[in-house]
């Protein structure tokens, strides 16, 4: 998936993403895709929470290798 | 997204790290939430904000004796289990660090800087005589009595007590 910025979180453990991924979508114009990767699980249940309590878009997740991609679009300021 | 703030209250009465770190970790991932965050500090829960260095400065025997025997600090706390004089403590520390987790004096910082309030108790440090002005760690709210944690918690959608 092709995105705007993206924010390298691999080392690091919650909630740890979550708040690097709050400061980095500050950085993007609304309508523009955050790549957040990750080693922790947790993202996975995390990052979509997330979105739903600050009303940005889940855009998808993909996992290879350890890794996981996580698509967020930012939708509103 | 829902037009009224969400906001979390958390009553933090414990002084060990392991529930300091606890109540932190929500604290800034409720922040980053776009959550309203309030801590209040009562009880040892005070020793998580008390400053790093320095001497605290009280008035009576008594309460110098407590400040100097339960001096707190965030870098002084201990686990609640497996202290064992301090090597657990240590240990536990030097694995989150090898686990690149900030440690929780960088965490209350982080917090602070994402507009976290913290609050300490008045009655507490009006009991173990200590002043707002002197035994806190900097950019701490006035002090506050229950009254205000009441109010605070009534319009938190989540209240935790730690």
């Amino acid at each position: 998936m092709k995105a705007d910025k993206t924010l390298d979180c691999v080392g690091f453990y919650c909630p740890m993403p979550i708040v690097k991924t709050s400061e980095k979508i500050k950085e993007l114009k609304p309508g523009e895709i955050l790549e957040i990767i990750a080693d922790d699980k947790g993202i996975k249940q995390d990052m979509p929470a997330w979105c739903q309590t600050t009303g940005h878009e889940f855009v998808g997740m993909e996992e290879a290798g350890g890794e996981i991609r996580v698509y967020v679009k930012k939708t509103h300021q | 997204m829902a037009d009224e703030k969400d906001k979390l209250t958390i009553v933090m009465f414990s002084g060990n790290l392991d529930h300091a770190l606890a109540g932190f970790t929500l604290a800034t991932t409720a922040a980053s939430m776009g959550m309203e965050v309030n801590m209040f500090f009562t009880y040892w829960g005070l020793n998580i904000i008390k400053k790093n260095e320095g001497k605290i400065r009280s008035r009576g025997l008594m309460k110098k004796m407590l400040n100097f025997m339960n001096r707190g600090g965030s870098k002084r706390l201990k686990l609640s289990r497996f202290n064992m004089f301090g090597l657990g403590t240590w240990m536990m520390k030097k694995l989150m660090k090898d686990a690149n987790v900030p440690s929780l004096d960088e965490m209350i910082t982080m917090a602070q800087e994402m507009g976290v309030k913290l609050v300490p108790c008045s009655t507490t440090c009006g009991v173990m005589g200590l002043s707002e002005k002197d035994a806190f760690r900097e950019n701490i709210a006035s002090l506050a009595g229950a009254a205000f944690f009441l109010n605070e918690a009534r319009e938190s959608k989540i209240t935790l007590f730690i």
